[in-house]
């Protein structure tokens, strides 16, 4: 080892900093926490405020906003109590559970066949193939003339309506070509020495050295199904098969009382919680899907983004 | 030796031959056929995905047929009568569509001016954090916003903005008799959508900035502190450079986009404010088209803004290859 580039730590600090950006002035330092503290606080307190809404009893939900001193005495989980009684959230909650796993499955199924296949050299037409994908890119065929063909197909008034239509992302699809691209080919015709087909190359040496890219596109996908309202708003005319984010539209947002609703339910339950915390706690059990995926995939986010910045 | 496995792995490169082929007989005895036996578990890996093509983006590019005719649909398609250029002049003639279509472009040029600098200002403050833990303790807060769906974000504004929410109900108590209800008052419509964006997207626009920041050369950095800068000039003479080609893409890759302003948000909004104030090409198309059932303008009207698209696209794609980038297709 020769000490030509060893980066000295200073005793009296954890994190390493260049030598030139240590005497850095007070003022500036004060600036920036102050900035991003602001960030930080204008980005975490609205959600804070629907949380702590969902937890309230309704005497503390008439004082909340007018003594500002935010932290209300009582907690209460009436709100999801009511909820979890039964009802047409629960009914949506699996709506768009079902929905998000079965369509990111078969997103990421065929994205990745596709990909995989316009990656294999020497195939007929693969250019040709190409362009025939990346033209989605240039022109969006429009709202009407999509539904209509949603109609034709019929897949109107289906849950099939809210996956099919929204399958497949051209960007993703480009995203997971290159990256199957970038495999190195060695290790491709080392498999197919050892007897492998494409099937076999594609199913045991592909996917798995994707893991990384496969998280994050199935993130995106699945992002992608959980938040979408208005597929369901377009296709399904049945209230009794929406999913969770367009009951939270009508229920909150439009104010329209639903056909079972939330309310008519919690005359049946003993503790009645007020009406804006359980609507607020129907958002808060609407987020909390993706809370919950986010912190193990979050390490790829850079990759995933990057990948499709640059190749895409 | 080590030219002669480069040159072994050159030629495997050019074409690939599975290597139980290798026996195979001569190219000219298979042609076209034995080619596409020989590829035919690719190519039928294919097959769902260009299928899904086919039905959901093909065959409604063709549908867009309705925009030169009378189209009822309980006549179909194929049925309707062909009336020309009628839809196109209807809808030029409606002040629905123009309106629309300027509020397009107010809302993208706001989002151009306040939405576009937000994620590289708050990269650059990230950056020049010193603890990395800090630094992705943060960067775990501020992508959370990306996650959220449209609905929950308005209803999040609504609970502090809204008739009923935070600041209003806290100024009501502290003496204010009205307080002004941002989420239904007009005026504050295009504002409030971009600050939305501002909250949603702004951590997530990071990524890619702090990726390009993060890429420049430290040396760069040294040598300009050897030459005095202080930390302001690092900013504005090194890091600032290093990532304008990328803000240059994204900025030209934005144009492409300047007639699509985000579909559901506004659509989540558009009934508080009304049309006048609140309306963009895809609500117009949806509310005109599919609600009021007036499908041929309402397809006319996409076709236009489809057409409008392609243009900037192809325009934009130009623009990056005249300044050296890669552009979005090349």
């Amino acid at each position: 080892m020769v000490a030509t580039n060893v980066e000295v730590r200073p005793p009296d600090s954890r994190n390493y900093a260049p030598l030139w950006m240590r005497n850095r002035s007070k003022l500036v330092s004060v600036i920036k926490a102050t900035v991003l503290t602001i960030t930080l606080v204008v980005i975490l307190f609205p959600v804070i405020n629907v949380i702590l809404i969902s937890l309230m009893t309704r005497t503390d939900l008439l004082k909340y906003s007018g003594s500002l001193d935010l932290l209300p005495k009582h907690l209460t989980l009436a709100a999801y109590h009511t909820i979890f009684s039964g009802g047409i959230v629960i009914r949506a909650m699996i709506v768009s559970v079902s929905i998000t796993l079965i369509g990111t499955f078969l997103s990421l199924a065929v994205s990745s066949l596709l990909a995989y296949g316009l990656s294999v050299d020497g195939l007929p037409g693969r250019r040709s193939l190409l362009l025939f994908i990346l033209i989605t890119f240039l022109f969006t065929p429009g709202i009407i003339p999509l539904f209509l063909t949603v109609k034709g197909t019929g897949l109107m008034d289906t849950y099939a309506s809210l996956i099919i239509p929204t399958m497949l992302s051209t960007f993703n699809v480009i995203v997971l070509r290159s990256f199957f691209m970038n495999i190195p080919r060695e290790v491709l015709d080392s498999a197919n020495c050892d007897g492998a087909g494409y099937g076999k190359i594609f199913l045991y040496i592909v996917l798995p050295l994707s893991k990384p890219v496969l998280a994050v596109m199935g993130l995106f996908y699945a992002v992608g199904y959980w938040d979408a309202f208005f597929n369901a708003l377009l296709y399904l005319n049945d209230s009794s098969k929406w999913p969770i984010q367009l009951v939270l539209q009508q229920y909150v947002i439009s104010n329209s009382t639903l056909p079972q609703s939330i309310a008519s339910l919690s005359q049946s339950v003993s503790v009645q919680a007020p009406e804006q915390s359980v609507q607020m706690a129907v958002v808060v059990i609407a987020t909390v899907p993706i809370l919950i995926v986010y912190p193990f995939l979050q390490r790829y986010f850079v990759h995933g983004v990057l990948t499709g910045a640059v190749k895409g | 030796m080590a030219q002669l496995t480069r040159t072994a792995t050159a030629r495997r490169r050019r074409s690939r031959p599975p290597v139980r082929f290798v026996n195979r007989p001569p190219r000219s005895g298979g042609g076209r056929l034995a080619r596409l036996r020989r590829y035919r578990v690719p190519l039928l890996m294919l097959v769902p995905g260009l299928l899904f093509y086919c039905l959901y983006y093909y065959l409604p590019i063709f549908g867009n047929v309705i925009a030169f005719q009378d189209y009822l649909p309980f006549v179909g398609i194929r049925h309707s009568a062909f009336n020309g250029l009628d839809n196109f002049r209807i809808l030029f003639e409606s002040s629905e569509f123009w309106y629309s279509l300027v509020n397009t472009l107010e809302i993208t040029a706001l989002q151009l001016i306040f939405f576009f600098p937000a994620p590289i200002i708050l990269a650059l403050l990230l950056n020049s954090l010193l603890s990395n833990r800090l630094r992705r303790i943060i960067q775990s807060i501020i992508y959370i916003p990306h996650f959220m769906s449209w609905v929950v974000v308005v209803i999040l504004f609504q609970q502090i903005f809204g008739g009923a929410g935070l600041i209003p109900q806290a100024l009501r108590t502290h003496g204010v008799s009205n307080p002004i209800d941002v989420m239904t008052n007009p005026a504050f419509f295009k504002p409030l959508v971009t600050a939305q964006v501002i909250w949603k997207d702004t951590g997530w626009g990071t990524i890619i900035f702090f990726a390009a920041i993060t890429s420049i050369d430290v040396a760069l950095y040294e040598s300009a502190a050897m030459d005095g800068a202080n930390g302001f000039q690092r900013m504005w003479h090194v890091t600032l450079p290093g990532i304008i080609p990328i803000t240059i893409l994204l900025l030209i890759l934005r144009i492409g986009t300047i007639l699509s302003v985000g579909f559901e948000q506004i659509l989540l909004q558009e009934p508080a404010v009304g049309a006048k104030a609140g309306q963009v090409l895809d609500t117009y198309v949806y509310f005109h088209g599919i609600v009021d059932g007036n499908w041929s303008v309402g397809a006319a009207a996409g076709l236009v803004k489809g057409a409008v698209g392609l243009a900037l696209v192809m325009l934009s794609n130009w623009i990056a290859h005249r300044l050296g980038e890669a552009g979005l297709y090349s």
